[in-house]
This record gives structure tokens, C-alpha cells and sequence, in this order.
């Protein structure tokens, strides 16, 4: 008898590992197929199975991978409850710029996103959100017209449901393949933060790596709270162009996320494996109420 | 012909015309006819000018620079420094002067016109205490109820180990939220070149004006030239493709009035062109002032909320 139960007990385990494992994230990001990945930090190779249960995240030296938006979904938003806005916006190619349809069509089969940002409502521990997350896997995760506008729909669409709205930003700045319109996206966006800040509702802006140019400059900025993923690349100007223009090789660490802290532009820097309970605790700090 | 080949050709031609020193009826004619030759080979140029020449306008040593306008379009004006936090950086320059006799805010990106000068002003350059200098002029500006005047032009804001220390881009985001909200009427004119996200910090404004030749873009040509072909000598390639001319960007209902410059430039004739900057602001202060500021405030959402969307 004692042995049924036991063979029983094995068959379940196999078939919820089954299940979960089919319900695994896709290795289509950083993480390319095989079995075994060697971490980029420390070089380290290891069982791809560990890193995904590691939150994509070195076991041996906390180097976080860069994710995908579904993984970061996955990771942070409470299974099931995510509802996708404007999904199948896509961008056009308003200047004409050779070359750079081609690029959307090549990044929209690798992805499987129409573009660089995922947005839509969900509950990240039983507290309703406005969520968006960019996707630095399409194009650098550049802001252009539709990613604008994107960010803009939900950031009101938070604002009218008086909701708070939190970014996981990640992104190389404006997509100069859409020039002056790209730029203009910076100022949508960051109007209608100001907006939502005027109702009286909380932005968290979460800075992954790496977050520079425009999207740095407007929305990724703004937030009530801002936390950032270790050794993350933020700023304005990208390390290169400075480097170029001063002429001098730049101290370690400038411009990670660490630093940023240090010189008060970061409230904190928080681990990926503890990031959803950071974000619990601040909702609850902020009187808000879970649901489900 | 380009624009710099078109000068070195007309320096040749007046060297040549300097050249006559007789007043023989002779001579005479030749000079009339060197100067007519000269008169015809610049209306030529400037009847089509590329976005490159634009670019090589936009940025001619000659052009005016802010304190121009800030001399000439407006009396007593007052000089404030310093953004109250970190320092005063001079490549702003900001303060109280009066447009028609009524009071108002200036607010000014500032190139030098020679290379000392332009070690002070950082080659028009701000640093995040520039741009936070911005933000305490402006709100200065709503606390008196003065309307508040932009002046942009710039490269861009500085790309540096200090300035990336002190925040760029949160005092570029700021800049960025923070006027879409200021309760006094804003106006912005582009006079040179409006550089990336450092130009766009002064652009949120009720209406933007762009002078014909100067320009407005999301990188310079160079910086667009060598990130999306790694190779910064086709400016002139990128310059053609990146709409960043005031025609373009007047399409695109990015800006909403253009001032028409001379023949030869701003530079050739700077009254032909201030006095129609003058009429412009005289118009538009006049019609924002009649405005309620929910009105005001709504339609400068409004108008930035509206680029991209097809």
C-alpha cells in the first residue's frame, strides 16, 4: 500500500515538474540553447535549469541577465492576472530610413513582440498595477512613436483607474531611426508621468540594465521611487561617447547602478531574487490594499 | 556647390573686387558687374540649400548668438545666476528683462562667439546644474506670473564624468515634467542648432518658433552618422535623412512657425530677421495671455501628446 502511494506520490511530482517545465520562460534572450551556459561575469559554466531558477541570475557571482519582457512578466507579475494593452501596435517608418523596416521585421520574429515595450494592467502580489516592461532584445529597447505612445495609453489609462503604474525600464534611448519623433516621445511620456504624479499616485521606476539616453532622461527618472538591479548601466550619455569626449578612460563602476545610489539617484539597489518582495512591501507601505 | 565652396568662390571674387582701386567708368563697370556676379551666386545657393548647408548654417561662427537676441529683443534685462543647489553654469544664461514694456523670463542656451568665450559657456553645453537653473527660473517666472521666453541652442547637453556624477538625464526629466506644468505662457525659438534631449529640456512650451536656417534633431548628423553606420564622416548623408530642418520639422507639426531669414543668412542681415521674431512674440504673448491656464495648460499637453500618433 505504502509503496502505491509512494509510486503515486513520484507520477504527480513528474507531472507537475512537466507541467512547470512547460510552462517554463523561453531560452530565446541571453540564454541561447543547450543545456550549459557560462555565466559573461565570472565565466562559470553551469546548468541553464539553475540560472532560470536563480531568477536568471548568476548563482556563483550575482551577474543578472538580461530579460526578456515575458520572463520579467513571469517573474514579477502574479500568474494569470496580466492583461496586455495595445499589443499589436506596431511602428511604422515615418522618416523613410533605409534598412530600418528590416530591423523591425527581424527583431518581431525574434521576439515575438510587435515592439520594445509590454504594457498592460496585472497584480504583483495580490496589488493591482499599471505595468509596463521594455524589452531590450528589440532594438536596443529604443523608445520610438509606438513605444511613446505606449507608455503614454497606460500611464493615463493609471491615471483615470487611479492606479499605480510601475516601468521596468531597460533601453539604449530614443531609436534614431525614427529621428525628431522619437525625441518628442520623451516629452509625451514624461507629461503624462506628471500628470499621474498630480493625482497623487505612485511610479516606481525600475532601472535594469542598461538604461541611457532618452528614456534615462524622461519617464525612467521621474519615479516616486527608484530602484535599480545591481551593476546596471543608467545614465544620460552613453560610456563610449563620453569616454570620446573627455578623452580619458572612465573609473570602474561609473554609471552602474551602485553609483547612482551613492550620488542620489537611486533609493536603492535591490537584488533580482528579492525584487517582487521590495515592490510588495512598498505597495503595502503605501496603503494600498491587495486583492485576490 | 556647397555652401562653404560658395564662400570661398565670393571671397575670391571680392578679393578680386578689392583689387580695383581706380574710378575709371571702367572699373566701375567691372565692379558692378563682380558684385552682381556675387549677389546672384548667393541667391542661387540659398534658393537650394540641403539640410547639410542647414546644418553648416545652423552652426556658422557668424551666426548670432543668444545674447543677440537677448540685447535686442528685450530692454533691461537682469542677469540671475545659479541654480541653488550646485552652481551657476554659464553656458544658461538666464534672467528678468521686459518685451513690449511688460516684464518677462528669459531663458537662454548660450555658444560663445570665440574660443574663450566658449570655455565659459562650454561650447553652449549645460550641465545638470544648468538645466536646473532652467527649472528655478521658470518657476520663478510662475510665481510673478511673467511669460517665459526659450532660447535653444545647443549641441546637446554635455556628455561628461561631472555631469553624469550630478544627474543629466533626472534634471533633463525634469525639465521635461516640470514646464508642461508651469501655470505662465511659454514660447520657444530654435536659433542655431537644437541638439538631442539638451534642446528638447527648453522646447515644452505653448509655441515653438524656428528660425529658417537653424536646426532641431534627435543627435547631431555626426553622432547619428557613426551609431547607425559607425562612420561619423557621412554627416552630410545623415543631415539628408533625418528631417531636421524648421520645413521638416513645421510638417511634421513639431514646431508651429518658421522665421524667414535673408539671403546669406541671419547673419548677412540680423534686423530683417529680429523684427519679425519681435512681431511673432508680440502675437502670441498677446494670445496666450487672453488664455485661462487650464486652457493653456491642456492644449501644451495636447500638442506634445498628439507626435507619433497616426
Amino acid at each position: 500500500m505504502s509503496s502505491l502511494f509512494k509510486e503515486r506520490k513520484e507520477m504527480l511530482l513528474g507531472f507537475k515538474a512537466l507541467r512547470s517545465n512547460k510552462k517554463a520562460p523561453q531560452f530565446t534572450g541571453e540564454i541561447p540553447d543547450g543545456l550549459y551556459e557560462k555565466c559573461p561575469s565570472c565565466e562559470k559554466t553551469m546548468l541553464k535549469e539553475d540560472i532560470v531558477e536563480h531568477s536568471f541570475v548568476c548563482p556563483h557571482c550575482n551577474h543578472h541577465f538580461r530579460l526578456r519582457a515575458a520572463e520579467r512578466l513571469q517573474l514579477t507579475v502574479d500568474p494569470g492576472t496580466f492583461k496586455e494593452l495595445m499589443s499589436s501596435a506596431k511602428s511604422g517608418n515615418p522618416l523613410e530610413m533605409p534598412g530600418y523596416e528590416e530591423k523591425l521585421q527581424r527583431d518581431r520574429s525574434k521576439t515575438g513582440q510587435n515592439e520594445a515595450v509590454v504594457t498592460g494592467f496585472g497584480r504583483i502580489g495580490g496589488y493591482p498595477y499599471a505595468i509596463a516592461v521594455m524589452d531590450s532584445y528589440f532594438l536596443m529597447g529604443s523608445m520610438g512613436a509606438v513605444v511613446g505612445e505606449k507608455i503614454t495609453a497606460l500611464t493615463e489609462a493609471a491615471t483615470k483607474r487611479k492606479l499605480p503604474l510601475i516601468i521596468f525600464c531597460t533601453s539604449g534611448g530614443a531609436r534614431m531611426q525614427e529621428g525628431i519623433l522619437s525625441l518628442m516621445q520623451m516629452a509625451k511620456t514624461s507629461a503624462a508621468i506628471g500628470r499621474h504624479n498630480q493625482e497623487g499616485l505612485l511610479y516606481i521606476a525600475v532601472l535594469t540594465h542598461p538604461t541611457t539616453g532618452g528614456v534615462s532622461a524622461s519617464f525612467a527618472m521621474l519615479g516616486d521611487i527608484t530602484l535599480a538591479e545591481p551593476d546596471a548601466l543608467i545614465g544620460f550619455a552613453g560610456p563610449r561617447v563620453i569616454e570620446q569626449t573627455i578623452k580619458q578612460t572612465l573609473p570602474e563602476g561609473f554609471q552602474r547602478s551602485e553609483f547612482l545610489q551613492e550620488r542620489g539617484f537611486v533609493d536603492k539597489v535591490v537584488n533580482r531574487n528579492d525584487l517582487k518582495e521590495t515592490i510588495i512591501k512598498l505597495s503595502r507601505l503605501h496603503g494600498m490594499e491587495a486583492k485576490g | 556647390m556647397s555652401l562653404p565652396e560658395m564662400e570661398k568662390q565670393i571671397k575670391g571674387l571680392q578679393q578680386q573686387m578689392a583689387q580695383i582701386t581706380m574710378d575709371t567708368p571702367a572699373d566701375e563697370k567691372l565692379r558692378l558687374e563682380l558684385s552682381t556676379l556675387i549677389a546672384n551666386i548667393k541667391k542661387d545657393a540659398y534658393e537650394r540649400l540641403t539640410p547639410g548647408d542647414k546644418v553648416y548654417l545652423a552652426r556658422h561662427p557668424l551666426r548670432p548668438n543668444a545674447k543677440y537676441y537677448i540685447d535686442t529683443l528685450f530692454e533691461d534685462f537682469t542677469e540671475l545666476h545659479g541654480d541653488r543647489l550646485y552652481g551657476d553654469d554659464q553656458s544658461i544664461m538666464g534672467g528678468i528683462g521686459t518685451f513690449d514694456g511688460k516684464p518677462v523670463t528669459v531663458i537662454a542656451q548660450m555658444k560663445g562667439k570665440t574660443l574663450e568665450e566658449n570655455l565659459v559657456h562650454n561650447f553652449g553645453m549645460p550641465h545638470p546644474e544648468g538645466y536646473r537653473k532652467v527649472i528655478r527660473l521658470a518657476r520663478q517666472a510662475e510665481k510673478f506670473g511673467r511669460p517665459i521666453i526659450n532660447i535653444i541652442d545647443t549641441p546637446g547637453a554635455y556628455p561628461g564624468i561631472g555631469a553624469e556624477e550630478r544627474g543629466q538625464a533626472e534634471a533633463i526629466a525634469q525639465c521635461l515634467m516640470q514646464f508642461m506644468e508651469l501655470k505662465v505662457p511659454v514660447i520657444a525659438i530654435v536659433i542655431g542648432e537644437g541638439g538631442s534631449g539638451g534642446a528638447l529640456a527648453l522646447s515644452i512650451s505653448d509655441h515653438i518658433m524656428m528660425l529658417e536656417h537653424s536646426i532641431y534633431s534627435v543627435l547631431s548628423p555626426e553622432g547619428f552618422a557613426s551609431i547607425l553606420w559607425k562612420d561619423s564622416a557621412r554627416a552630410g548623408e545623415a543631415a539628408q535623412l533625418m528631417k531636421l530642418t524648421a520645413q521638416d520639422l513645421k510638417e511634421f507639426g513639431i514646431v508651429d512657425s518658421v522665421i524667414k531669414e535673408p539671403v546669406g543668412g541671419i547673419h548677412s542681415w540680423p534686423d530683417f530677421t529680429t523684427t519679425q521674431i519681435r512681431e511673432k512674440l508680440t502675437e502670441e504673448l498677446e494670445k496666450l495671455a487672453a488664455q485661462k491656464t487650464s486652457l493653456l495648460l491642456q492644449n501644451r499637453y495636447k500638442k506634445f501628446r498628439a507626435i507619433g500618433v497616426e
